[in-house]
C-alpha cells in the first residue's frame, strides 16, 4: 500500500499516474477508502475485475469506493483555468463527477488551453461534456469584472 | 464567517467582520482540492465552494458589516482595536471580540536544516498560493520535507502541473497527514515517500541544487553511512502549523508558549473575559467542518457573554 522506501538509492521511476489493472486475477486487496477523512481500511475480494465482497467499510460510500477502485478507478479532478479581464487571475475548477484516472493528464492538457473571460458564480459550467466523458467542468469560485 | 453568522443567529445585532485580504474566505480560497464539507454539508466540496456557502450567508445577514483590506495593528486590554484600511486608520471598541486569525506554517528555520540559503525553498502553503492563486509554478523538480496534508496535496498539484516530485521525506515512521491524502495524492502518482528519513542539508549557490538526506533510527538520529543526495530546484517545507495569537498575546491574554494556543480549559475561551478565539487560532484542526462547528459555538458564546 504505502511505499516504504528505505533503499538509500533513489528509485529511478517515472512519476506517471499509477493505473492498476486487475484483469485475470481472483484475489483479495486491502485498500484505504478516501471518501472521507476517516480512511476506513477495506478488504476487497474480486474476480476478473469485478468486486464480489467488501469488508471494513463503516458506511455505504466505502463499498462504492471499493467497486469503483477495482472496476474503474476515478477521481474528481481539481485545477485552475486562466481568467482574462476578471478580478481573479485564475478560476478554480473541478469536474462535477469523478473521471477515470487514465484521463487525468489528458484533462490537464485540455484545461491548460481554456480561458474564462465572462464573470461567473461557483457552480457555473465552464465546459459541458468535458473530454466527451459526460461530466461537466465547473467553476468553484465566484469571479467578477 | 461561521462565528459571525452564529452570533447573528443568536441575537447579536451589531457585528463587524474584519478581513485583511480583499476577499472573504481566507485560506480556503487557495485550497482548490476537494474534501471539504463532508461532515457539515454532507457533500464533497472544494475550499472555494465551502467558503462560498458562507460568503452568501454573510451577504444576506443584515447585522453583519464586512470590512475588507482591514489589517488589525493594535489590540489593548479593554478590547480597543486599531485597524488600517485603504483611506485611513480606524478604532473600534467591541463589547465582545472573536479572533479567527487561523494559523501559520512552520518554516525552514524552525526545523534547523543546515546548508546554504539559495532561492527555491518554500513553505507548502506559499507554493499552493503561487500555483492556485497567482498562476506561477515555483519549480520543476521538487523535494518535499515533511508529510503534512498541505505537502501531500502539493505533491499532487505539482505533478498535475507538469513538475516532477522527486521525494517526500518524513522523519517519523508514518505520515502526519490524513491517510486519504497519501492514497490520492502520493500513491496515485507513484511519488516516492521516504519514512524514517531526514534532511541533512539543503545546497545550492543561487537556486536550490540538491538536498542531502539520511535514514534515521528510532531516536530520529542519522544512521551512519545511509546518506544520499537528491537533485532538485525546489524544496517545500510541510512540517506543521502554529496558531496565530500574537495580537491577543500583546493585549495580555495568556498563551501556552509550547503550542501558541490560548491557555484555556474550554474551547474558544481565553483568560480575558469577552475575548474569544476560534478555529485554527485556538488549535489546529484536521478538517474545516470542525472549525466551522466550533466557530459557531464561539459565536454563541460571545452572544451569551453579551447578554450577561
Amino acid at each position: 500500500m504505502i511505499t516504504i522506501s528505505t533503499d538509500p538509492v533513489l528509485p529511478t521511476r517515472s512519476t506517471g499516474l499509477v493505473i492498476s489493472t486487475y484483469q485475470g486475477y481472483s484475489m483479495n486487496k486491502m485498500m484505504i477508502c478516501i471518501e472521507c477523512p476517516k480512511g476506513c481500511s477495506l478488504s476487497v475480494d474480486y474476480e476478473n475485475c469485478k468486486v464480489v465482497k467488501v469488508e471494513g467499510a463503516k458506511c455505504p460510500k466505502g463499498t462504492g469506493y471499493a467497486i469503483s477502485e477495482i472496476e474503474c478507478p476515478s477521481r474528481i479532478l481539481t485545477a485552475t483555468v486562466v481568467a482574462k479581464g476578471l478580478d481573479l487571475k485564475l478560476i478554480p475548477v473541478r469536474t462535477n463527477k469523478p473521471i477515470p484516472k487514465k484521463d487525468i493528464f489528458r484533462a490537464m492538457e485540455e484545461i491548460a488551453k481554456l480561458k474564462v473571460t465572462e464573470p461567473l458564480q461557483a457552480g457555473d459550467t465552464v465546459v459541458e461534456n468535458f473530454l466527451g466523458l459526460g461530466v461537466k467542468l465547473i467553476a468553484t469560485r465566484e469571479a467578477t469584472c | 464567517m461561521a462565528a459571525a453568522i452564529s452570533a447573528s443567529e443568536n441575537g447579536v445585532k451589531d457585528i463587524l467582520l474584519l478581513e485583511r485580504d480583499q476577499y472573504l474566505g481566507g485560506i480556503l480560497n487557495q485550497c482548490i482540492h476537494t474534501g471539504f464539507g463532508l461532515e457539515y454539508f454532507k457533500e464533497v466540496l472544494t475550499g472555494p465552494e465551502y467558503a462560498d456557502r458562507f460568503i452568501k450567508k454573510i451577504k444576506k445577514a443584515p447585522d453583519i458589516e464586512v470590512s475588507l483590506k482591514s489589517f488589525v495593528v493594535r489590540l489593548v486590554k479593554d478590547r480597543t482595536l486599531t485597524y488600517l484600511k485603504p483611506g485611513g486608520m480606524y478604532t473600534v471598541r467591541p463589547r465582545a471580540l472573536i479572533m479567527a486569525t487561523g494559523c501559520r506554517e512552520k518554516t525552514r528555520e524552525m526545523i534547523h536544516i543546515p546548508g546554504t540559503r539559495p532561492a527555491g525553498v518554500f513553505s507548502a502553503g506559499l507554493a499552493q498560493k503561487l500555483i492556485n492563486i497567482e498562476g506561477l509554478l515555483p519549480g520543476k523538480e521538487v523535494v518535499i520535507i515533511g508529510s503534512g496534508d498541505i505537502g501531500l496535496i502539493m505533491a499532487r498539484r505539482f505533478t498535475l502541473e507538469g513538475a516532477k516530485v522527486k521525494a517526500i521525506l518524513e522523519i517519523q515512521p508514518n505520515t502526519r497527514g490524513l491517510i486519504r491524502n497519501v492514497v490520492q495524492c502520493v500513491e496515485d502518482f507513484d511519488i516516492p515517500i521516504y519514512f524514517n528519513h531526514k534532511v541533512l542539508r539543503v545546497d545550492g549557490k543561487d537556486r536550490v541544487e540538491k538536498v542531502t538526506v539520511a535514514r534515521t533510527d528510532e531516536k530520529m538520529n542519522e544512521v551512519p553511512g545511509t546518506s544520499f543526495s537528491i537533485g532538485c530546484d525546489t524544496v517545500l517545507i510541510s512540517v506543521g502549523l502554529i496558531p496565530e495569537n500574537e495580537m491577543i498575546e500583546m493585549a495580555g491574554v495568556a498563551i501556552d508558549k509550547r503550542t501558541n494556543s490560548p491557555v484555556s480549559k474550554e474551547v474558544n475561551r481565553t483568560s480575558m473575559p469577552g475575548v474569544f478565539v476560534c478555529g485554527n487560532s485556538f488549535k489546529v484542526y484536521d478538517v474545516v467542518d470542525r472549525v466551522t462547528s466550533d466557530s459557531e459555538l464561539a459565536g454563541k458564546m460571545a452572544a451569551e457573554y453579551l447578554r450577561v
